[in-house]
């Protein structure tokens, strides 16, 4: 299975050069960039967790590459996106927001259906990864850390 | 003005018919307020009729005025309430035709109400014998009265944030055929568009309850559809449920039953009347679930260019009324849509403030305060290798919708969704690149479709299709380039 | 758009932005416009000549070259450096559109000398200059010092010199009296974690970011005996010399020049005198300190003006006389042994 969340999700994978040249257009439009992370794929989940913080004043598209490529060293497993915020009045909100990332099995969901009366189902989806906690949901033995550091490896 | 004790009447107020620019209605030297309703109207005087006449008779007989004088208006202050006429422009190349400005003190509307503007308005004078043809061409609304308005429920940014899809534009199709699918095979459809990869999908304006599907099922099925395609695919989908109906009651049952059953959106038809969507926008906004609305029936009054009711003014309306979504044209489909006029329509219903471009269409600078934007919808004939022609004709901000486009497809609905799918990231991603995406659009779209064979099979089948024909109603004036 | 469309990948074949395969030719970014003559080279082929006056005005390289000889007055090594700098970098663009290897030549370097010689104006040139030539993808300059870099406490500094170096990226990294990063003597001081991060960068981002060391060359060389790894990856080491009498000289007339005064006759020798003895003494900043004298000798003439009243002309206004110049305790005597210092020259009085 393959989530589609994300603004290329239906073309193949970016290249890190494709994904310099967003963000570079991002920096262009004068947009802040910042890398997220999370092993909750449910699509009401919108609060992934922050890389570190969002990047202001940068001029050039390979300081965003860089806290890329960082994340996915210390995340290879989990879903990676980028995002890119206008703060101009009349806007105030995500302007772009793209996966980089993603782990090597995604099993996808699983549509609960309650069944009421009036042929009226009630629905609920589940990310089949979500069954294990946090951390241990894709890769085994990530530390899930959101201060911007690699997790180490722990035991 | 009015006689004093000592000096006779003047012969304003004599009974008989007096013209109507001798009754204040016009006023060239009139400033107009910030605070005015502004109107300009393509009038097409009869013969013998002065313009400035033409102009003030309609300034009057959508103000105070009747045919007579009347001495009843002296228990009034009556120059507070006329409307006045301060200016009249001749047509270039059209002979006989004027734009006639009218201001209308902000005293003369209820707070909040469409109906009421539309009934000052243009509620009296289109049938006026004294003008051969007369059309709403544009409507400046004061801030000040912009403020009473509810506006968008939601409005285009908390409707991406709802969706949580950014940086491109929205994908939807209407299911097809118009009419006659039972509502389980109409959930297959709407399943199979959706999963392939498009945002919504969309009942047509005149599927509300018929004998061959009632909504109540068509609303379950679809739900299923929806929910079972989120699944497939980890995004949030969503299907406009018709809530038009013959009653308010009625649509208000069915606005909630939607709502029970998750959708995220719901759809009305304009011809349920401004009353009723100001009634469904409120709803709207309270329960949280985003407004579409099909602009049927606006053709039969907005397409000609002497006469009825231009499209942007109803733009304008139904951002105020408000609704999320609203069709506003496609340029390339096979739709009417002169290219500039639709970007007048686009730039009403989603900028912040938008400047005067007669090249446009656009009369006046309007001011929307921080209204959020309205969703234009492109809709009608327009398939995946037009990519290039509408996002560089409508922008980022959209919802294209592909009925035929998608259903129609050789390999099935969802690869025809997928074709779409691929199509717009593939288009957004060289723009971004800073490719020249409307001279190299075909070979973007070739490339994309080097892997994707959905896309290649949607690019031999309707590659060459366009409708050109002539449009009805261009702009009066172009901008020419400066050297 | 851009003729070399990048090798063809399995699946997608559309064009990918950015350097090619074989190294890096620093090549513009995507969607990089026309105008700055950064566009993609076109390759050669083996028979193809090129005449190199064409090509340096075709990459306006030239004329930046002479704007630069031209804005400053001496420097003379240092725009020899410059100039064998922009040499290297043409030739090897060259090489590259011949297809011969060429790895990317390192751009990090050392700027040598007193304060007020230049330094932080050649960076800024520096950094415009290999945007023209497409080594940077954008040549803005950062400049720094080693506070901007370091923390106050642990896990401070990391962050802090990222977020300067991803600030610097496409362009210039200047860091002056870059060897306060290096105390040794403080067991707790968190320098040495700033240059760990900042060698890390100079080696992965070599083609994104060029860093410019600056400080008084003694204690530089003190500096990269102690740093190794910072001394193997810093290729250019230019000095700034002291500028000399009549290069002072002329750095103070163009100021005044460009400020509207003129120094009478017999001001303008005792200017030479003043000037020839304020650069034996401690702490002076070259042009620096020309312009504080400047500034000193204005208040002075305006003192003078208004003490003396009445009415006044326009010739007056612009005029520095000798009065103006004598009055600087540069003229004074010199301390006898065993006497304090005379209050710091530079200092308004």
């Amino acid at each position: 299975m393959r989530i589609t969340q994300g603004t290329f999700s239906y073309l193949p994978d970016l290249s890190d050069d494709e994904v310099a040249a967003q963000i570079q257009y991002a920096i262009d439009q004068g947009w802040s960039i910042a890398v997220e992370f999370t092993d909750d794929p449910h699509p009401r989940n919108f609060l992934w967790d922050m890389w570190g913080l969002p990047m202001f004043d940068i001029a050039d598209a390979a300081a965003g590459l860089h806290e890329v490529r960082a994340c996915r060293d210390a995340y290879p497993e989990r879903y990676i996106r980028v995002n890119a915020y206008d703060a101009s009045l009349g806007r105030q909100t995500t302007a772009l927001s793209f996966i980089v990332n993603r782990p090597s099995r995604e099993p996808g969901f699983r549509l609960d259906r309650q069944e009421g009366s009036d042929r009226q189902i009630r629905y609920s989806l589940q990310a089949y990864a979500a069954q294990r906690p946090a951390g241990e949901r894709y890769g085994r033995n990530e530390t899930p850390n959101g201060a911007g550091h690699p997790g180490p490896a722990s035991g | 003005m009015t006689g004093t004790p000592d000096s006779p009447p003047s012969d304003r107020w004599n009974a008989g018919v007096l013209p109507y620019a001798q009754m204040g209605y016009y006023e060239p030297d009139y400033v107009p307020k910030p605070t005015d309703v502004l109107v300009a109207f393509r009038i097409s005087p009869q013969p013998g009729v002065p313009p400035e006449e033409a102009g003030a008779a309609v300034a009057g007989e959508s103000s105070t005025a009747t045919w007579t004088v009347v001495w009843t208006d002296r228990l009034t202050a009556h120059e507070h309430y006329q409307a006045k006429c301060y200016r009249v422009d001749p047509v270039p190349g059209r002979e006989g035709e004027y734009i006639a400005y009218i201001a209308y003190d902000i005293d003369l509307f209820e707070e909040g109400s469409i109906a009421n503007l539309t009934s000052s308005i243009i509620g009296n004078v289109f049938g006026f014998k004294a003008l051969k043809a007369l059309r709403l061409e544009d409507m400046r609304i004061p801030l000040a009265y912009v403020k009473t308005f509810q506006g968008p429920p939601h409005g285009i940014v908390m409707e991406r944030e709802y969706l949580n899809k950014y940086g491109r534009p929205l994908l939807g199709a209407t299911t097809k055929p118009k009419l006659g699918l039972s509502a389980r095979n109409y959930g297959r459809v709407v399943y199979e568009a959706l999963r392939g990869g498009l945002d919504f999908t969309k009942d047509d304006e005149n599927i509300n309850s018929q004998p061959f599907m009632r909504w109540r099922d068509r609303y379950l099925f679809t739900m299923e559809a929806v929910n079972r395609a989120t699944e497939q695919t980890g995004e949030i989908k969503g299907h406009y449920l018709n809530v038009t109906a013959a009653t308010m009651e009625d649509m208000y049952e069915r606005a909630e039953f939607a709502k029970e059953l998750g959708s995220v959106i719901v759809m009305a038809d304009l011809t349920v009347g401004y009353t009723a969507l100001q009634s469904m926008s409120r709803w709207a906004r309270r329960n949280g679930v985003i407004l579409h609305l099909h602009r049927a029936g606006h053709g039969t009054y907005t397409r000609q260019k002497n006469h009825g009711v231009s499209f942007r003014v109803i733009a304008k309306w139904c951002r105020l009324i408000g609704v999320d979504h609203i069709h506003a044209g496609t340029v390339v489909g096979k739709l009417e849509g002169d290219p500039s006029m639709v970007r007048g329509y686009y730039d009403t219903l989603r900028l912040g403030t938008v400047p005067l471009n007669l090249g446009q269409g656009i009369y006046f600078e309007q001011e929307w305060g921080s209204m959020p934007g309205t969703m234009p919808v492109a809709s009608g004939g327009i398939h995946a290798g037009q990519m290039h022609q509408l996002l560089g004709y409508l922008g980022e901000d959209v919802v294209l919708q592909f009925g035929g486009g998608t259903i129609g497809h050789p390999m099935g609905v969802a690869a025809g969704a997928t074709a779409n799918r691929v199509a717009v990231e593939a288009m957004i991603k060289a723009r971004n690149e800073g490719r020249d995406f409307r001279a190299e659009g075909d070979t973007i779209l070739a490339e994309a479709a080097k892997g994707c064979q959905p896309l290649q099979t949607a690019l031999d089948t309707w590659g060459d299709i366009t409708f050109n024909y002539e449009s009805t109603d261009t702009p009066d004036v172009v901008a020419t380039p400066t050297a | 758009m851009s003729a070399n469309a990048g090798p063809a990948s399995s699946g997608f074949a559309m064009p990918r932005p950015g350097p090619g395969s074989a190294g890096a030719n620093g090549a513009t970014g995507p969607g990089d416009p026309e105008d700055t003559g950064t566009a993609t080279p076109e390759p050669l082929s083996a028979d193809d000549t090129v005449e190199l006056g064409e090509e340096q005005q075709a990459q306006r390289l030239s004329r930046m070259l002479d704007e630069f000889d031209g804005e400053f007055v001496g420097l003379a090594p240092v725009k020899a450096r410059v100039r064998e700098i922009a040499a290297l970098l043409l030739i090897d663009r060259l090489r590259q559109r011949y297809g011969l290897t060429s790895s990317r030549p390192s751009l990090h370097m050392c700027f040598t000398g007193s304060p007020g010689t230049g330094k932080t104006t050649v960076a800024m040139h520096m950094g415009e200059m290999l945007r023209e030539l497409g080594y940077l993808r954008k040549g803005q300059l950062v400049s720094v010092t080693r506070d901007d870099l370091v923390g106050q406490y642990v896990g401070h500094t990391a962050p802090k010199t990222k977020e300067v170096l991803k600030r610097a990226m496409g362009g210039v990294l200047l860091i002056d009296e870059a060897y306060y990063l290096y105390r040794p003597e403080n067991e707790r001081d968190y320098g040495q974690e700033a240059i760990e991060i900042l060698l890390q960068f100079m080696e992965a981002h070599r083609e994104d970011l060029v860093v410019i060391l600056a400080g008084y060359a003694d204690r530089m060389d003190v500096f990269f005996r102690s740093n190794p790894g910072m001394a193997s990856r810093v290729a250019h080491h230019i000095d700034f010399p002291d500028f000399t009498l009549d290069e002072l000289m002329q750095i103070a007339g163009l100021m005044l020049d460009r400020e509207q005064y003129q120094l009478s006759g017999p001001a303008r020798e005792a200017f030479m005198e003043y000037v020839g003895l304020r650069m034996t003494q401690p702490r002076f900043a070259n042009a620096r300190s020309i312009r504080n004298a400047i500034d000193r000798m204005r208040l002075r003439q305006a003192r003078r003006l208004v003490a003396a009243g009445g009415t006044i002309g326009r010739s007056s206004l612009m005029e520095i006389s000798e009065a103006d110049v004598r009055a600087s305790r540069v003229f004074g005597d010199p301390p006898a042994p065993g006497d304090a210092p005379p209050p710091d020259a530079d200092s308004h009085q």
